[in-house]
């Protein structure tokens, strides 16, 4: 980055990314650039791959990348595990994150935190302070995931923040909370100091009247089949379907 | 001593009775010689000893935080006294002389010809504390009682007896241990605990021997009505062999027993361990849990729960978890009902680390081996209901010490 006169990199590059999961291709030929500050909405059917690619994106080897490569920051990263990725600033939000028995909300939030933080405020502010001493995920509603999810992330504080379809599941009343997390990450407050970029999943879309998103991609079959503004597509989803996204030609 | 004949006779029947489970020893093949401890009449004496060696079994040399401490090394008792009203401690056969109503527990719980251990134990010389709580007395600190071994290929035969009498409310901490560099060793510890109506005994050990012991433990205990056992034992380190199945009897209305167990093998050791609970009058209850973790040894986890009559609920929890290959675990969990009326349920597993649990994990920061480590820890981090909150703490700090040894 330091050099003016080459392209300036972006935060996520990915060319010709294809993703086998047990030996079966899910994605292909996605192309994908995220700049820096950028938000993206990614939009799609049920089945469509949309949590395959995340999963690709944050390393995990099941998601296994069969062609093409993903680059953060310029670096090829493809074949880094997890933590490295962690480490180089990538965080996931889970669609279904596992339950871990005997280990608690509180310590997968310092786990996830780079700096020392005020962990109890901070699970108060995303109504979670009862579930501190909780396992993690034990017995949590679809909601309380969403939430839990979004507090660990915030310890983390990602320069890439993924987000698989962060508003399901959860009620009105937390969708607010939801939302002003989201857009806490993602520095949203900031204009043109800001550096954080996401890649966030939305079935229904909800979300974007909490956060804004500078671009919009639908994924079918496994492959982005249309880029743009995230409510134009929005409004051609809701009124059209997702069948119409195939075959458009508009 | 008609009574004490008897208990003889029988001992002398069982001599040669090997136990129900775990490798058959013979006792004769150790020595029951050993360098003579003199008593010391504070704690702090026994630095010289090896302390550091006592503080691995968790035993509190500074006597901090204690009501009172039992320290028996090899086969000599070097010091025993309480220090809170209501809290006796001795040595069991200096309380056999000094009490004749004793007799009245000795072998009651325990069965003298239950095997060659208990018979073994019996029949020669041996030591062993006796601790107990008066009537309705309550103790802010626990007692705590080690037993440790130094001499190499010597046996240790202990006889404990523990009385948590009417109303009382008692906590034990105790640590066995022997010298981490001993080739050879067999400890056969009797153990009998007598809970006594609307009584608490609490009874925290942690096992911390060394790759070429055996160990026996003989343990049974009896509870009254309205009474409360609960045993909560760690034993993660080396050990050559370890078998033990406690039982206890609920005898009197509404009493409770819970027994939590957690253990790790290392490779080459043999730990058979199990805890059975009979349920015999109406609103009793039970609850048996274990965690077994492998590195490479082998693990029976075994649980008895036995209603007798209605009205009692009861549930046992046998989890294993296996590291690494060559480990194996058997779980054993019994139900055995006598009455239509009751509520009795188990839950066993045993498996591998969850790959995906490793990956949320890692996605997290932590490097896959940090992440392992927290997931067994968690596995391990079993949560134990009804201590004192400082305890819990102690024992939490306990077993912090040797899970760091063992994993
Ligand atoms: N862990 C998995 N095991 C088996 N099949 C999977 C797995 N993950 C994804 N798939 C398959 O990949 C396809 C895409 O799934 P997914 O990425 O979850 O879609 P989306 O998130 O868009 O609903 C589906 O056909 C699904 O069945
Ligand atoms: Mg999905």
């Amino acid at each position: 980055m330091g050099d003016p006169e080459k392209e300036r990199d972006a935060m996520l590059e990915l060319r010709d990314l294809a993703v086998a999961v047990d030996g079966r291709q899910i994605l292909s030929g996605i192309d994908l650039e995220i700049g820096y500050g950028e938000t993206h909405v990614l939009f799609g059917p049920n089945g469509s791959g949309k949590t395959t690619l995340l999963m690709a994106l944050m390393g995990f080897p099941r998601y296994q990348v069969t062609g093409g490569a993903i680059k953060l920051n310029g670096e090829d990263i493809t074949s880094l595990p997890p933590d490295e990725r962690a480490r180089r600033g990538i965080g996931m939000m889970y669609q279904r994150p596992p339950t871990v028995r005997g280990v608690s909300l509180r310590q997968m939030v310092s786990i996830s935190s780079r700096d020392d933080l005020d962990v109890a405020s901070l699970a108060g502010e995303m109504n979670l302070e009862e579930f501190l001493e909780r396992d993690v995920n034990h017995g949590f509603s679809g909601g309380e995931i969403k939430r839990s999810e979004l507090l660990q992330l915030q310890a983390q504080n990602p320069d890439l923040v993924l987000l698989d379809e962060p508003e399901s599941g959860v009620d009105m009343e937390n969708l607010q909370l939801v939302g002003r997390a989201i857009r806490r990450l993602l520095q949203k407050d900031l204009v043109r100091r800001r550096s954080k970029s996401g890649l966030i999943i939305t079935h229904t879309g909800y979300i974007l009247d909490y956060v804004e998103a500078d671009h919009g991609h639908v994924l079918c079959n496994g492959t982005i089949v249309c880029s743009g503004n995230p409510r134009e597509q929005l409004e051609g989803i809701r009124r059209y379907g997702f069948e119409e996204c195939a075959t458009c030609t508009r | 001593m008609h009574a004490l004949e008897e208990i003889r006779e029988r001992a002398r029947a069982a001599a040669a009775k090997p136990a129900l489970y775990g490798a058959d020893l013979d006792p004769c093949e150790y020595t029951a010689e050993a360098g003579e401890c003199g008593y010391v009449e504070s704690l702090d004496q026994l630095e010289e000893l090896g302390a550091e060696e006592l503080a691995r079994a968790g035993v509190e040399i500074s006597g901090k935080e204690r009501s009172g401490s039992y320290v028996q090394i090899d086969g000599s008792v070097v010091h025993s006294k309480a220090l809170e009203k209501g809290l006796e401690v001795l040595g069991c056969r200096e309380a056999l002389e000094k009490y004749d109503w004793l007799w009245d527990y000795y072998w009651n719980a325990v069965a003298v010809d239950a095997d060659k251990y208990t018979a073994d134990v019996e029949l020669n010389p041996f030591e062993g504390y006796f601790m107990r709580a008066m009537p309705g007395s309550r103790t802010i600190y626990p007692l705590q009682a080690c037993l440790y071994m130094r001499e190499p290929r010597f046996v240790q035969r202990v006889h404990n007896i523990i009385i948590a009498e009417e109303g009382s409310e008692l906590h034990i901490i105790t640590g066995c241990a022997s010298k981490h560099d001993i080739e050879a060793g067999l400890h056969l510890g009797v153990s009998e605990f007598y809970v006594k109506r609307n009584a608490k005994l609490t009874f925290t050990m942690v096992h911390s021997w060394a790759e070429g012991m055996d160990v026996r433990p003989r343990s049974a205990v009896v509870v009254e009505e309205g009474g409360l056992f609960m045993n909560n034992y760690i034993a993660m380190e080396a050990v050559r062999s370890l078998q033990t199945y406690p039982t206890c009897r609920l005898v009197g209305e509404g009493a409770t027993a819970r027994f939590n167990s957690i253990m790790v093998a290392q490779p080459g050791s043999e730990l058979d361990v199990g805890s059975r609970v009979v349920l015999g009058a109406p609103g009793c209850s039970a609850e048996i849990i274990s965690r077994a973790v492998t590195r490479g040894g082998n693990i029976v986890a075994r649980g008895h729960l036995k209603g007798e009559t209605g009205g009692i609920r009861a549930h046992l929890e046998c989890h294993g978890l296996i590291l690494e290959e060559g480990g194996a675990i058997l779980a054993v969990p019994e139900l055995e009902g006598h009455h239509p009326d009751v509520d009795m349920s188990h839950e066993a597993a045993v498996g591998k680390i969850a790959q995906q649990e490793v990956e949320y994990l890692m996605s997290r920061g932590l490097s896959e081996e940090e992440a392992t480590a927290a997931i067994v820890r968690g596995f391990l981090n079993v949560k134990i209901e009804g201590l004192p909150p400082r305890l819990e703490q102690e024992m939490k700090r306990m077993m912090e010490m040797s899970r760091r040894k063992a994993l």
